[in-house]
């Protein structure tokens, strides 16, 4: 099936929700209304004639610097794919400006759980239902979400985690521990080991 | 006199009773392919909760390469999977051509199929050489890398570089190949599929790889659908997809080939499929030698290496060939589309996505990466659940995966 006529069955199936559709270079992206992204993937999965039962990606996105006034500021982009059927479409929900949050599919594909985590840890969209919403490629207590367009591609400040760090080496190193190499080791003689 | 034995030794059981302890495997452990760190619950041997943590090697290439023009952001990604580094080029650069609408020559799209189909036996023949290695099987490693070796020698030949080519360009490939390399090649192609069947004798009946790969890791078709799982891992529980033969790109859609599919989807099944794949891409790879038509590497309008077709407007002072040249271009003509586009591949791990967005600037408003290894690891926990620990270390093996793909 086209793109375009699996837009236009979303939009009969769900008018509330519709809200535009995108086309470019022959690819199509259905702009709908967050809250019943489950519903609606769902129906895209289990319907006969559609079956896009391949979860392709999922990202977020940032409006903040885009020309088109009419963007909310961020997205959740779903790309879909049927395995039988070979066709495509493109999901964007808009989720807001502050304080963005989505539904989880997780219940639809268990994938989802880590491109979830990582748009919730990037782009700072959080996921309500999600079983284990935390951090997965910065560590736990890093500040802010790098994707988004306000936050600087150079920090100013380090890690705080680096600090703690480097005081353990510190600590290590007053046993003797030489983390630069094992000159320190090999001087000692053998005799000292019990 | 020998005293009896003591029968105090107590074997762990895994009914839930025996004491649960904790192991953190990795980050520094030679099974994990990288730095990956799993956290494991253990009853006995038997995992009850495992729980894979990525991030060490995250350097935020999205976000460098939307600080970066196009054909300055196609070096990240060699960086991605360093084994199959090739793979990852073309993936990018076909997105960004179809993102921007540049057509590429034909000849270059025999040569680049050619080099995906190298570096899929690459990464293919270092993932036998370390899966192998993982789960006890050390000579079928040295026989591997004989192979590689000569494959990253002709890489060398071809661009100058053995890991991180950056050979394919945005429109076309960076230089043509030569008859050496046509030469060279073609002897290897000759001798390969005898080696192929070298190391199935090496581990094809070998009793303890039997043992340690059939019913172990089993995943169905629908899990691995439901899991993201792509390439050979889902095409070893029996589902058939492959983007080559479902969205053809560059020459794929010229030569012959078949998707080889196993069942069982277990860890000997993605063994089978992988070990088939390599036989189908040394008859593309002897295709495209056959086929290969003459003519022009780049396109016209590509961005980096050729002018444009009309003169510019102005010379910009102090710009040169690389980068600016897309500036200068948007000038010229429309070249500049927006809009956005998801475009995949199939890299020898599986799945490899890129979604841009481009707001008619010379830089990506938004690259995603969607990397078959992220996903994969994300799988592992639901994998590796209620298996023996040992098997872990087998079905990491199996997922084939890369860290550097996975932590971007």
């Amino acid at each position: 099936m086209e793109s375009m006529a699996i837009a236009d069955r979303l939009r009969a199936e769900f008018p509330d929700e519709f809200l535009d559709t995108v086309t470019h270079q022959g690819q199509t992206a259905v702009i709908i209304r967050p809250g019943r992204i489950v519903a609606i993937l769902r129906w895209l999965r289990d319907t006969d004639d559609l079956r896009l039962n391949h979860l392709r990606s999922l990202c977020g996105v940032d409006n903040v610097r885009r020309k088109d006034p009419r963007l909310s500021r961020f997205e959740v982009v779903y790309n879909l794919y049927s395995i039988p059927l070979r066709h495509e479409i493109r999901i964007r929900a808009e989720v807001g400006d502050k304080e963005p949050a989505i539904d989880s599919v997780v219940g639809l594909w268990s994938g989802a759980n880590w491109l979830e985590r990582e748009t919730y840890d990037l782009m700072g969209i959080s996921f309500n239902g999600h079983p284990d919403l935390r951090r997965v490629l910065l560590p736990e207590d890093w500040k802010g979400h790098p994707l988004r367009k306000e936050y600087p591609l150079k920090g100013k400040e380090e890690w705080t985690g680096i600090t703690e760090l480097l005081e353990k080496i510190k600590e290590l190193d007053q046993h003797g521990f030489d983390p630069a190499g094992h000159a320190h080791g090999q001087n000692q003689p053998d005799e000292e080991e019990p | 006199m020998t005293p009896p034995l003591k029968q105090t030794l107590e074997i762990p059981v895994a009914d839930g009773e025996a004491e649960r302890y904790s192991l953190r495997m990795g980050p520094q452990h030679p099974a994990t392919h990288g730095v990956l760190r799993v956290d494991l619950e253990l009853d006995g041997e038997t995992i009850i909760e495992c729980k894979p943590q990525v991030g060490y090697l995250h350097r935020g290439f999205e976000k460098l390469a939307e600080n970066r023009t196009y054909s300055q952001a196609l070096i990240l990604t060699d960086r991605l999977d360093y084994i199959a580094a090739m793979a990852n080029n073309v993936g990018y650069c076909l997105a960004v051509e179809k993102l921007l609408a540049i057509s590429v020559p034909l000849r270059a799209q025999y040569i680049r199929t050619l080099v995906c189909e190298m570096s899929r036996l690459c990464s293919h023949l270092l993932w036998l050489a370390t899966h192998a290695l993982d789960i006890g099987a050390m000579t079928v490693f040295l026989y591997c890398f004989r192979e590689r070796e000569i494959l990253l020698d002709l890489f060398e030949e071809l661009c100058g570089a053995r890991l991180t080519f950056s050979y394919p360009r945005i429109g076309g490939v960076r230089q043509d190949v030569t008859s050496y390399f046509i030469d060279e090649l073609q002897r290897f192609l000759d001798i390969f599929p005898s080696r192929i069947a070298e190391y199935e004798t090496l581990i094809d009946t070998n009793r303890i790889w039997l043992k340690r790969t059939v019913g172990v890791g089993v995943v169905s078709g629908d899990q691995a659908l439901a899991l993201g799982l792509t390439g050979a891992c889902l095409r070893g529980s029996g589902v058939d997809y492959d983007l080559r033969k479902h969205q053809p790109y560059d020459a794929y859609d010229q030569v012959e080939f078949e998707v080889p599919l196993g069942s069982d989807g277990d860890i000997y099944a993605r063994y089978r499929c992988r070990m088939e794949e390599m036989h189908q891409s040394v008859h593309i790879i002897q295709q495209c030698i056959d086929q290969l038509p003459p003519g022009p590497i780049i396109g016209l309008d590509a961005p980096d290496l050729v002018m444009p077709n009309k003169v510019p407007a102005r010379i910009e002072a102090g710009s040169s060939t690389y980068g600016t040249g897309l500036i200068r271009l948007i000038r010229d003509r429309d070249l500049y589309l927006s809009g956005d586009i998801y475009v995949a591949t199939e890299v020898p791990k599986g799945e490899l996505g890129f979604y841009f967005i481009s707001d008619g600037n010379n830089r990506p408003y938004r690259m995603h990466i969607r990397s078959p290894s992220f996903i994969h690891i994300g799988a592992l926990a639901t994998i590796a659940k209620g298996e023996m620990l040992a098997d872990l270390i087998a079905n990491i093996g199996s997922l084939d995966v890369v860290l550097g793909e996975s932590d971007r």
